[in-house]
């Protein structure tokens, strides 16, 4: 029982960070139907970019902010040169081809992708970089929390999970109840109509690329803060963020948490019960057989195709 | 390369005109659409001397093209007697090798296959199963080679098995988690339920080498030395294969698969087997690439998972897309570039005569001959001598780190380009992400506006490449890839022989 409690507890973090993950894959997809494989790198981005916010601040073992502000002020810092990334790559990567056939987007997102990547393992080598949050406060975040059954949550785990889960609902409130929200869906349903509604389908890209970015770059310090990155981490953590969009059903945004939560659990009992070295084997099967027999996902809606 | 201009003229609207090819563009032959004579005759308006040399090259047959490529290519070993230049061209005839087998799928049905690389190393590993201790069987040759590129036709088969329901990009994705997949397994098999498979980590040693007629072709020569008898056999099979692409191209087949790419939903409604035909593509392409894989892992005597990775795939898919996806000389002349480009960028001295070539043919490509140009080459020279001399009255630490290979380019460089001794932490992340920058920048800027910022822009490039790039070659590679994909896409998506594709409204 108790290894159950603990590997749900993993399943539930790492399927929190999938989720903010799959958000910006679905954003983007939603309205551009462009699948930006770039977006994986991004997050290896925001990884990067909180790590050099600690140092900045001090470090973990003597920083010259508290705690808590140094977690928000390097979460902030991460999510602001997402944002910032991910416009630059849309303004120059992708709507340059925006009316191009649907392959060369993709080429070009890889591209970039292969781009990022590999300028971040030139500038800072390929070696493992660890926020070491545990010496934040001596520990606190990892013994502080509390216990259900035998099974201990530390501060960590919970400082990820709520943060990721405000920032979705702040994200589903944004769509489904502002004027930008409204844009967004209606630009996603029909580009051409929106435009002809009067709605800047520019600025409801850009603003996309934005909200997803800084969704990246947020997960980003979220997952650095109890894991080590390195520069190529995106493909494969971006990957994962994008079969938890396409579980969940591409395009929707509570099946993107939902698709998150789904591969989060499977990920993390597979390592428990079955074997850590066939973990992602599971994710691949998994997501194959998603894409085959239901390739609208969990939540979304059957694709009907307009001639 | 052989043939470029016939096979791009006899491009599938006009597939049944095959000899109006010979009567030249500016008369259309009975029976050709006049939409289609028109696209021919913007295809060749070009006037001058570029104009008449390309009207001559495109008399000459594609076989008297391919016959000299393969010629020359086979002087090599020849020409030097080196073995690191004999591994070399082997590792590039195996990427043309491979860069026709994707064209089959990407070119030609238009299918995004991600998984391409798979089948690369399905065959690898299958001849390894075949023929060597591992089991402890030894198929010769001519049994294994043949059952190799049946498996991978089988496992290209079934892989495309989904894309009767996938379309586009979701298509692309399972691919990619088949390979994937794959290296998962491979990596992970040296304990599938208890029994050692593919070795796991450690790979499969101790394959045969290739055995002709009961001969054995040892892989190295006496002393060590790579033996240039197998880049000979790739390069036979290569010949083998592209004929053999070449007549699939011009037969009904090939008709069908460019009219699947076109439009697969009209296709469909015309009653092509739109299903079929893709999972046909999808079998040529890992059947080749699986044919490939043999002859690597023949060389080695070994396989490893590792040499399947992602980034493979991303350099066949550059050599496909430089290339002009779609054209077979064109694929092969990506796959020349892109494999020569690679090894280039290893050494220092040839990187960076490499990078200032670049530079050269660039700026000059951009401009032609014009007052532009001559500001721009005066402007960055004198631009770099005198922020040089100013940096080095200052400091002679300052511009004394440099020194290295390139001959007379290294001299230059050195007293051009600022290279301090101790270069700071800072340095590197700061000049790189600005001359990213900046280079965005300029794409946004016209007139002399754009020229006042290119002349410091080539500079700080300059600066970038000696101090940071030059010295790590692996990841500038796939930097270097990644930035030809997306300029490609945005500049030239047809390529270097690509056909011009015409959007039908």
């Amino acid at each position: 029982m108790d290894t159950f409690i603990q590997l749900t507890l993993n399943g539930l973090t790492l399927g929190s960070v999938y989720a903010l993950i799959a958000l910006g894959y679905s954003l983007v997809y939603g309205i551009l139907k462009l699948l930006n494989f770039a977006h994986g790198d991004v997050f290896m981005v925001g990884t990067f970019i909180g790590f050099g916010a600690i140092q900045l601040l001090g470090g973990t073992v003597n920083p010259i902010v508290p705690v808590w502000t140094l977690l928000i002020l390097i979460t902030l810092a991460a999510m602001a040169g997402c944002a910032v990334l991910g416009v630059v790559i849309e303004r120059f990567a992708y709507r340059p081809l925006r009316d191009a056939p649907r392959i060369a987007p993709l080429i070009s997102a890889l591209g970039v992708s292969f781009f990022i990547a590999y300028s971040m393992q030139l500038l800072f080598g390929s070696e493992l970089r660890n926020y070491d949050t545990f010496s934040l406060d001596g520990g606190a975040l990892y013994l502080e929390g509390f216990d259900i059954g035998n099974v201990r949550v530390p501060m960590i785990r919970i400082i990820t999970i709520v943060s990721a889960f405000v920032m979705m609902i702040l994200l589903w409130l944004l769509v489904s109840r502002t004027r930008v929200g409204k844009a967004m869906r209606a630009t996603s349903f029909d580009r051409e109509a929106a435009a002809m509604m009067g709605i800047d389908i520019d600025k409801v890209i850009v603003f996309a690329f934005v909200l997803g970015s800084a969704l990246a770059g947020a997960a980003g310090v979220l997952f650095a803060l109890r894991i080590p990155t390195y520069a190529t981490i995106g493909f494969l953590i971006g990957l994962k963020g994008f079969t938890a969009a396409v579980i969940g059903g591409i395009g929707s945004i509570p099946g993107a948490m939902a698709g998150g939560l789904v591969l989060g659990f499977a990920e993390s009992y597979a390592q428990g019960y079955i074997s850590t070295r066939w973990s992602d084997l599971l994710v691949f099967v998994i997501l194959i057989l998603f894409l085959v027999f239901r390739p609208q996902g969990i939540l979304g809606k059957a694709d009907i195709r307009k001639v | 390369m052989s043939g470029g201009y016939d096979d791009e003229l006899s491009r599938p609207l006009e597939g049944a005109l095959e000899a109006s090819t010979s009567e030249g563009p500016t008369s259309p032959a009975v029976g050709r659409d006049e939409w289609v004579a028109r696209h021919g005759d913007n295809r060749t308006r070009r006037g001058g001397l570029l104009g008449t040399v390309e009207a001559r090259l495109r008399v000459v047959p594609w076989w008297a093209w391919l016959a000299t490529f393969v010629a020359l290519f086979c002087l090599l070993p020849v020409a030097s007697d080196s073995g690191y230049v004999r591994r070399v061209a082997f590792d590039i005839a195996i990427y043309m090798l491979l860069a026709l087998g994707l064209n089959v799928v990407v070119g030609w049905g238009g299918l995004l296959d991600l998984g391409y690389i798979a089948f690369f190393g399905i065959g690898a590993y299958a001849y390894a199963f075949l023929s060597s201790d591992h089991y402890g069987i030894h198929l010769p040759s001519f049994v294994s080679i043949p059952l190799v590129v049946v498996i991978g036709a089988t496992t290209g088969f079934l892989v495309g098995l989904p894309s009767r329901r996938l379309t586009g990009d979701y298509l692309a994705i399972v691919t990619l988690f088949f390979l994937l997949l794959f290296l998962t397994v491979t990596t992970n098999g040296d304990d599938l339920f208890g029994h050692n498979v593919t070795g796991g980590a450690n790979g499969l040693l101790n394959a045969d080498p290739l055995s002709l007629f009961g001969h054995e072709l040892p892989p190295t020569l006496e002393g060590g030395l790579f033996n240039p008898a197998y880049m000979y056999v790739v390069l036979a099979v290569f010949v083998v294969v592209y004929v053999a692409l070449r007549f699939v191209n011009l037969s009904r087949t090939g008709r069908a698969w460019r009219s699947l790419r076109e439009d697969p939903l009209a296709a469909e409604v015309m009653g092509m087997p739109v299903n079929s035909l893709k999972l046909m593509s999808f079998a040529f392409g890992a059947a080749i690439a699986a044919l490939s894989g043999t002859f690597v892992t023949m060389l080695s005597a070994s396989v490893f998972p590792l040499s399947f990775s992602f980034p493979l795939l991303i350099i066949i898919y550059t050599m496909v897309i430089l290339g002009g996806s779609g054209s077979q000389p064109g694929v092969v002349l990506g796959a020349v570039l892109i494999g020569t480009l690679l090894e280039l960028l290893r050494d220092p001295g040839d990187s960076r005569v490499l990078f200032y070539a670049a530079i050269v043919l660039g700026v000059l490509g951009a401009f032609r001959f014009s007052v532009k140009l001559a500001v721009v080459v005066a402007g960055t020279f004198v631009f770099g001598f005198v922020a040089h001399s100013i940096a080095g009255a200052s400091d002679n630490a300052w511009v004394n780190g440099s020194g290295g290979e390139g001959g007379g380019v290294a001299d230059f460089a050195a007293n051009w380009v600022i290279v301090p001794v101790h270069v700071a932490a800072w340095v590197a992340p700061v000049s790189y992400v600005s001359l990213v920058a900046l280079a965005l920048v300029l794409t946004l800027l016209h007139g002399w506006a754009r020229i006042a910022l290119l002349i410091p822009v080539l500079y700080l490039a300059a600066f970038v490449w000696e101090n940071v790039m030059i010295a790590q070659p692996e990841p500038t590679r796939y930097i270097i890839l990644g930035v030809i994909l997306i300029a490609l896409m945005i500049f030239r998506p047809t390529g270097l022989l690509g056909e011009k594709r015409v959007e039908i409204i």
